[in-house]
């Protein structure tokens, strides 16, 4: 007689940790019961986000990119689990890789992006990215793991903190990717992951005030709408896609502070 | 009265908040400030006003080993009347010599208002024992000098040792008796604005009643944005103590233009009640002349000649 | 003679010396009565039919009339522009640009006089500010981005940059022609053609850039000018063939510009307001820190975005700086804005002097306490005195809202942290400054403001090679600097992978 599994029960993932909907409410999803988040959901991920913030941005660019280069170590040893929820270990592999990619970038992109500006009179003065805060995803429908992973690397890499809205239709592999990175060294509430209706979640993502950027490449015909309400707090918009890789796309979610001093005895 | 505790170097007591303290100078923004206050415009009445004070604030001088009785004769007629042909040009504040030449310039300046200066404490590197300075101040007080120029030691302020220099200027000031003390620091050997402020303050709280940019002796002299740090020590000091200091750039100021820039920066700096030779000299030996083609140029509309001039 | 009786006989000394009148001469501008609007090369009538007078505000006199553009007027511009991307400008040979651009930059030196007096004139600035600051950056800027022209595959390694096509620049009225500058260098640069609409109430060194852009034999529709109020602006912000808008202006038209471009795909970029603080701490250099105060809120009147509006001091220096403050607040002349000698020129508007004067009343109810140095203000025209707020607290409007004046509002703190969570307690972040004479306190500092500029131990400098832009409402995207091309290229690419 062949042994009944212990199914899993796939919540949300906010500040660390991982609670079901405070409404309650779920969803049927890849054949299991997903968490259906609302909008205090979005709240309190925003909350987590926030509060992870100081702590993540003030990490050494080398000690963020150790703890991404975990992240990919930790998912590498999931991939079994995470092919079968996503399209396959191809996929998979290309999202661990994509990790390893942007972990190499964190001491870098500052190299890359930053300049030293030669100014016509005796102040020296400079030009180095900075993290624009907190970063809303709202994630491509597919593929649901790599795709999550193309827009999340490099908004964290850059010293962001998000809350992702996960593949609506697939979401299971985002809360497998959950516990990869509950079980690296990312400290809780640098990524928050929601599973649930998109369209119910990402406007309440887009006008949060607390919300200094938004990703919305991978929301469906609500587009205009959202960057209608990103416009409250003069959110930094983006559209994301899913093929792209590149440090313009960390650079897309960093500020650019210069700072001037002056040059005397 | 209860006792001071045992204090660090540099707590010095009473420990009061406020100025002046030593504090700091940046030197970018000091030389921007002073920079903008050069770029005044200053016409028709305002620069007559301003040409005609320059005059009066005037410490005419000759400090060379060729000095003779007869040039100073030349001198101190030169500022009484600094120009024969219009008596409404006044005569300058001072005569600044060696001592050497003191009697001869307190003779030749007796009934005007001119004033006899006199260098001393080992001028100009002020490397000579204190005694021997103070000597010297005794006997050029002693020779009938009005005005006392020294200069600090240099060399003991640049090496830290600030107790040596403000013992001297202290030791000196009481010499002078009643004869008026500009202390120079000599700024183009001190390196920094910070050192300027520093000295500043220290020759200020020792009795100076003048301080004084430069010797002359260095190419580099007064200058605007030095002038202004040491404006700014001094307005630090009235607004602490009430007491008012005089201040005397020297030192490369040769063009009438320069000598209105000097008096804006005073004007904008200190108020018009340092606007006096009392608190405000111009330590210069060639400036005269073309202040007085100004003053000319501004009466009679017309660009003048160094041949209408006298020399001296 | 005694001491005494030799002081008596000098004759005495005037006890005040007032600087003569030293005005700039106007004669070097010559002003049309009326101005049309530089569409496609040429000065035409507006199809609207309808103009608007343009004052000096320092007098209220009328200078002249221009345009307002109409929908088919910023259509016909809009045109003008795709054409001459289409049809040259985007594909002559990028050195050839350049070569554009310096001599734009050239001329602007050359003329520079004539463009100071005229933006004083129409703007009210000093003179000394718009001869100093706003000519010879303007002309800086076109020089910068000239040598950018050829260059940009340095500028953005591993891609193909490409201009985005046809940009909308929407400029404000308190650096119209540096402004200018801003918006056009870098976009011709990379190639991209532009319909610009300067601030309502400052047109005429736009359209006396126009002739520049004739000496400098620029082909038609490349720069297109195109006058009016807000009406104006709209129009050209929704129109359909407008690849990018560049607008720096506030923070609620620049909102209401994000939203109106909602999903359409448009490239934007915003330079909005700002609430910036300049932060004073005990060891600063405090006479420098005090000409850094002054130069940071009463610099063109106020009327600048990153102002130091709100002065942080620490508490065990706060008497000393505020009594250097008033004393140095009574040395400004404030008037004739062609005077050489004036520090504070006119305000701009009647709006604004109202705006400023709505807010400076709400200041003195909520309970501050208002300074302001005695002072003769001309009759005619718009003018507002340099004010000091002390004993602000944080929650008054003065400490909040941009006041766009030269209204300063003084607040304490005691700590570093402290100075650091009241500079970011505003939705804006555009500036900051900071003076210490601790390097590793500046450092600390720079790094924990919010802010798109930080200056420390100076306030309030501009360079072309100088990103400038703000952090959370004061907008997005940079203008200066190798990060200044970026909003006007397009660099996006497929995949790239390692």
């Amino acid at each position: 007689m062949s042994r009944l599994p212990v199914r899993k029960t796939y919540k949300l993932f906010i500040g660390g940790d991982f609670p079901r909907s405070e409404s309650g409410r779920t969803y049927e999803a890849q054949g299991q019961n997903v968490a259906r988040a609302s909008r205090k959901d979005v709240r309190d991920a925003v909350r987590a986000a926030r509060s992870a913030f100081g702590k993540w941005r003030g990490m050494t660019a080398y000690n963020r990119g150790q703890v991404l280069y975990r992240i990919a170590e930790m998912m590498e040893s999931r991939t079994e689990d995470l092919a079968e929820l996503s399209s396959g270990r191809k996929e998979v592999e290309a999202a661990v890789d994509r990790w390893v990619w942007y972990a190499g970038w964190a001491d870098k992109y500052a190299q890359v992006l930053g300049t030293s500006n030669p100014v016509a009179a005796p102040y020296f003065n400079f030009t180095i990215p900075e993290p624009t805060g907190v970063v809303g995803i709202v994630a491509p429908d597919e593929p649901a793991l790599d795709g999550l992973v193309a827009r999340l690397a490099p908004v964290v890499v850059g010293g962001n903190t998000a809350v992702v809205l996960a593949s609506e239709s697939a979401p299971l592999a985002a809360i497998q990717l959950a516990e990869a990175l509950a079980t690296s060294d990312v400290p809780g509430g640098v990524v928050n992951i929601l599973t649930g209706f998109k369209a119910e979640l990402a406007p309440w993502l887009a006008g949060h005030m607390d919300v200094n950027a938004i990703d919305v490449g991978g929301a469906d015909g609500e587009i205009p709408e959202l960057e209608r309400l990103a416009a409250d707090n003069v959110k930094r918009v983006v559209r994301g896609r899913a093929d792209r890789q590149s440090p313009y796309e960390i650079a897309a979610f960093l500020e650019l502070k210069t700072v001037w001093h002056p040059v005397g005895v | 009265m209860a006792k001071a505790p045992a204090l660090p170097s540099g707590f010095e007591l009473p420990l009061e908040p406020r100025l002046p303290r030593i504090g700091s100078i940046d030197q970018v923004a000091v030389e921007e400030r002073a920079a903008s206050l050069a770029r005044r415009s200053i016409k028709r009445e305002a620069k007559v006003f301003a040409l005609d004070l320059a005059v009066r604030m005037m410490d005419l001088t000759t400090l060379e080993g060729q000095d003779t009785p007869g040039k100073i004769a030349a001198l101190t007629s030169k500022a009484i009347r600094p120009d024969p042909s219009d008596a409404s040009v006044p005569s300058v504040a001072a005569v600044c010599v060696y001592p050497n030449l003191v009697p001869a310039a307190v003779e030749r300046v007796r009934g005007s208002s001119v004033k006899v200066a006199s260098v001393a404490t080992a001028f100009p590197s002020g490397q000579s024992p204190t005694s021997v300075k103070v000597a010297e101040v005794r006997e050029v007080v002693d020779m009938g000098a009005d005005e006392v120029d020294m200069v600090i030691d240099r060399g003991a302020f640049l090496s830290g040792r600030y107790a040596k220099v403000y013992d001297e200027i202290v030791q000196i000031k009481e010499a002078c008796g009643d004869a008026h003390l500009k202390v120079i620091l000599e700024v183009g050997e001190l390196g920094t604005y910070d050192n300027v402020r520093r000295a500043s303050l220290l020759a200020m709280a020792a009795g100076a009643d003048f301080i004084k940019t430069s010797t002359g002796k260095l190419p580099q002299a007064a200058t605007l944005p030095v002038t202004l740090v040491m404006l700014e020590a001094i307005r630090d000091v009235h607004e602490e103590t009430g007491r008012k200091v005089g201040m005397k750039p020297a030192g490369g100021i040769r063009q009438s233009k320069q000598a209105v820039q000097y008096l804006v920066q005073l004007h904008e700096t200190l108020g018009t009640e340092w606007l006096t030779p009392d608190l405000y000299r111009l330590g210069a030996s060639t400036l005269l002349n073309d202040v007085l083609m100004q003053i000319r140029k501004e009466k009679t509309g017309r660009y003048q000649s160094p041949d209408y001039f006298t020399i001296d | 003679m005694t001491d005494l009786e030799r002081r008596q006989d000098r004759a005495p000394v005037p006890s005040s010396w007032d600087y003569a009148p030293a005005p700039e001469s106007r004669d070097i501008v010559t002003l049309e009565e009326r101005y049309g609007l530089f569409i496609g090369g040429e000065l035409a009538e507006p199809k609207s039919g309808e103009y608007f007078p343009t004052l000096s505000p320092s007098t209220e006199e009328v200078l002249a009339e221009v345009g307002q553009a109409g929908p088919e007027d910023v259509d016909l511009a809009v045109r003008a522009a795709r054409d001459a991307y289409e049809n040259g400008w985007s594909t002559i040979s990028p050195a050839e640009r350049a070569k554009y651009l310096f001599r734009i930059a050239r001329i602007l030196q050359e003329r520079s006089r004539e463009f100071a007096v005229l933006e004083s004139l129409n703007g009210g600035k000093p003179i000394k500010e718009s001869r100093d600051v706003d000519l010879p950056l303007a002309a800086a800027h076109f020089f910068y981005y000239a040598g950018w022209a050829d260059k940009l595959e340095y500028a953005f390694p591993n891609r193909r940059p490409r201009p985005v096509g046809v940009a909308g620049q929407i400029i404000p009225w308190n650096f119209p022609l540096l402004m200018l500058a801003w918006k056009i260098a870098p976009a011709l640069a990379a190639g991209n053609t532009v319909i610009l609409k300067p601030a309502e109430t400052t047109p005429l060194t736009a359209l006396l850039f126009a002739d520049v852009l004739r000496q400098a034999e620029l082909p038609p529709g490349v720069v297109n000018i195109i006058t009016g109020d807000g009406r104006a602006g709209a129009e050209l912000v929704k129109h359909p063939d407008v690849d990018k808008i560049a607008f720096t202006g506030s923070t609620e038209v620049g909102k209401a510009i994000q939203r109106e471009l909602a999903g359409t795909g448009k490239r934007l970029t915003l330079e909005l307001g700002g609430k910036a603080a300049n932060i004073i701490f005990d060891d600063a250099a405090l006479d420098q820190a005090v000409e850094g105060i002054v130069n940071g809120i009463y610099f063109n009147q106020g009327h600048v975005c990153c102002a130091g509006s709100r002065l942080l001091v620490q508490e065990s220096i706060y008497e000393p700086v505020i009594e250097k403050l008033k004393r140095r607040l009574t040395t400004l002349r404030v008037g004739d804005p062609l005077d050489k000698n004036t520090d504070v020129g006119a305000i701009n508007s009647k709006q604004q002097l109202e705006k400023i004067e709505e807010l400076v009343k709400s200041g003195e109810e909520e309970g501050a306490e208002i300074y302001q140095p005695p002072c003769r203000l001309p009759e005619k025209g718009y003018w507002f005195v340099p004010t000091v707020f002390t004993n602000v607290a944080q929650s008054y409007r003065i400490a909040q809202e941009e006041i766009f004046g030269p209204v300063l509002s003084v607040l304490t703190f005691r700590t570093p942290d402290e100075a650091v969570e009241k500079a970011n307690n505003t939705p804006y972040g555009l500036s900051a400054g900071v003076w210490t004479e601790k390097g590793s306190r500046i450092l600390s500092m720079a790094s924990r403001l919010e802010a798109g500029v930080v200056w420390a131990n100076t306030y309030n400098r501009f360079d072309p090679t100088s990103p400038f832009g703000g952090y959370k409402e004061s907008g997005f995207g940079r203008e200066g600097g190798l990060h200044g091309l970026e909003p006007y290229v397009d660099v996006e690419e497929s995949e790239v992978r390692g």
